[in-house]
């Protein structure tokens, strides 16, 4: 039997992990793997609190969260390839125009 | 609960669909040639139709949705202020988007629906339904953010936006995981009910679900240390959307803040100590940063980050009085920094212009009328009588006082002081710097002469007499604490 502190704490490593690769990453699409993997943690984590608890609220959200990540990648992705066109790099230091 | 038996009342969210009606009709537009030019019409008869069911729903206090979707003075009042922002970032982009060859219908469309976002944000108490908002309110802000293809700037204040944008919806969301699992509920309601019990029982996750949720929100209000995308993001957004930003999203964020802090989470005693510092580090950072700017549109950004730290006092002084000023503020800012932008969108129409402060040099010369109206929004912005601008503060620091922050009173007042000299160095640039190139004259289009007047009568009016719109913030709180 898995506890729920034990998805919990997994939730909180993988959340953990997303916020690290989004602040040190260097490359666009690491960085964008690294915001869907922070979203994830918090699926697992209204999961698991959902299963927990015997209710279903949890899971009903969930399937909204992954449509609403689904939308914000389509839209981020299409972000990629248009800068990608225009200037032939995806590292973010690159992107210096406007002062960071 | 019985589904079938409970009947669904639409006439809840009929705003909110007319807009949606009116998006849908301009997406489906670019299938057919002729068309597309009627895009900006039918998006201004979305937001007639939405204004004029959102005034009949004004003193209306219903919930629908199972309780999901609410629809009290406080979220109506909001609607008006997306409403109205919504139709200036409409004019003002009339003839801009021509100019700059980024004419497309979509960013009408974009532009409703990021509307709807906003006002199913002000109007829930439900975090799920708050979060929902929150993301069709901010994905089609990314797309506009980067909607001119072309321009480098554009794309990479879209692509930056977008990073920040989804960085912080993750925290927001994780934020809301916790409080569904300390709680059992996403209702804010139903929290407020049971608060005692859930702090008793399961207090740190309370406790970190509250605080993630503060950096979520502290994000999109722009509160320091969470501003760093916003000067960028700014001056490069084409300058309309821009305009939109720095009032719509920031509005709507701090309904949503006030649903949630000052309605579902009051009794977290140690939030007034976080929103404290959180208001004194955004004011001070703000205004230090927008000293030594060159670029209007980038001081203009530092200046919306200064300004929502004037509200976060308010929200600090809470109460009725206080979240009655974060309300008369926002309206306030509204109006006269949306004038600002439309002045800066009129310079923007010249060829080659990127707003620079060297650009205003000769303004006075060439255009008295045009030069007197930017001074105008910039003594609102610095907060002089008799401008709408000066009795906003004063609202918020009395409030401030009266609640006992008079520490947070004193620097919010010595952060207005500070800031007049920034907003008075564009009045002198405009004004007083000698120039040798010619400076080219502004075309007025009918559309900016409409925003221009409106935004004046507010301001001066307003300022005049506040009355009305003290009378107004303060029914929008009727039912709401």
């Amino acid at each position: 039997m898995i506890t729920l502190s034990a998805y919990v704490i997994v939730a909180i490593v993988l959340f953990g992990i997303g916020t690290i690769g989004v602040l040190i990453s260097r490359n666009l699409i690491i960085l964008f793997m690294s915001v869907e993997l922070m979203l994830n943690a918090a699926n697992l984590t209204l999961i698991a609190f959902s299963r927990a608890m015997n209710v279903l609220d949890g899971h009903v959200f969930v399937f909204l969260v992954l449509t609403i990540a689904a939308a914000e990648a389509a839209v981020g992705l299409a972000m990629v390839i248009t800068l990608f066109r225009n200037r032939e790099t995806i590292n973010i230091d690159r992107y210096d125009l406007l002062k960071w | 609960m019985d589904i079938t038996s409970a009947t669904i009342d639409l006439s809840i969210i009929y705003p909110e669909l007319a807009l949606l009606v009116a998006s849908f009709v301009i997406f489906v537009m670019p299938f057919f040639r002729g068309p597309t030019r009627f895009a900006p019409f039918i998006a201004f008869a979305g937001l007639l139709a939405a204004a004029i069911f959102a005034a009949g729903q004004w003193g209306s206090q219903q919930s629908g949705f199972f309780g999901m979707v609410s629809c009290d003075n406080f979220g109506v009042a909001f609607k008006h202020i997306f409403i109205l922002t919504s139709a200036i970032a409409l004019f003002m982009g009339y003839r801009y988007l021509v100019v700059k060859g980024i004419n497309r219908p979509e960013y009408y469309g974009l532009l409703l629906i990021a509307t709807v976002g906003m006002m199913v944000m002000a109007n829930s108490t439900d975090l799920v339904v708050i979060f929902l908002g929150l993301e069709v309110m901010s994905v089609p802000l990314y797309i506009m953010a980067g909607m001119a293809r072309r321009s480098l700037e554009s794309n990479e204040a879209g692509i930056k936006y977008f990073i920040m944008g989804a960085f912080a919806s993750a925290f927001l969301l994780m934020g809301i995981a916790f409080v569904f699992g300390a709680a059992g509920t996403t209702d804010l309601r139903r929290i407020v009910a049971d608060f005692n019990f859930i702090m008793s029982n399961a207090q740190p996750f309370m406790l970190t679900g509250v605080g993630l949720l503060v950096v979520g929100f502290g994000f999109k209000i722009a509160a320091v240390p969470f501003h760093s995308w916003v000067p960028d993001v700014y001056q490069g957004a084409p300058t309309p959307v821009t305009a939109f930003f720095s009032v719509g999203p920031k509005a709507a964020g701090f309904a949503a803040l006030l649903r949630v802090f000052a309605f579902g989470f009051a009794d977290v005693t140690i939030m007034v100590t976080v929103f404290q510092m959180l208001a004194i580090l955004t004011m001070t950072v703000g205004n230090i940063f927008a000293l030594r700017q060159n670029n209007v549109k980038r001081l203009l950004a530092y200046s919306s980050i200064a300004h929502a730290g004037y509200v976060l006092v308010a929200v600090v002084a809470g109460g009725s009085e206080g979240l009655a000023a974060a309300v008369f503020y926002l309206v306030a800012y509204a109006l006269f920094n949306l004038g600002g932008f439309a002045v800066v969108v009129l310079m923007e129409t010249r060829s080659g212009c990127k707003s620079d402060f060297s650009e205003l040099a000769g303004l006075a010369r060439v255009h008295p009328y045009l030069s007197a109206i930017l001074a105008l929004f910039m003594f609102a912005l610095a907060g002089f009588p008799p401008t709408v601008g000066f009795f906003g503060k004063f609202y918020i620091f009395a409030a401030a006082v009266k609640a006992g922050y008079i520490p947070l009173a004193v620097v919010g007042v010595m952060n207005s002081f500070l800031s007049v000299y920034y907003y008075l160095r564009v009045v002198k640039t405009s004004y007083f710097d000698e120039t040798d190139k010619e400076f080219a004259p502004v075309k007025y289009t009918p559309a900016v002469v409409l925003v221009l007047t409106v935004t004046v009568i507010g301001t001066l009016g307003l300022g005049l007499f506040p009355q009305q719109l003290v009378e107004f913030s303060r029914a929008a709180l009727f039912a709401f604490l």
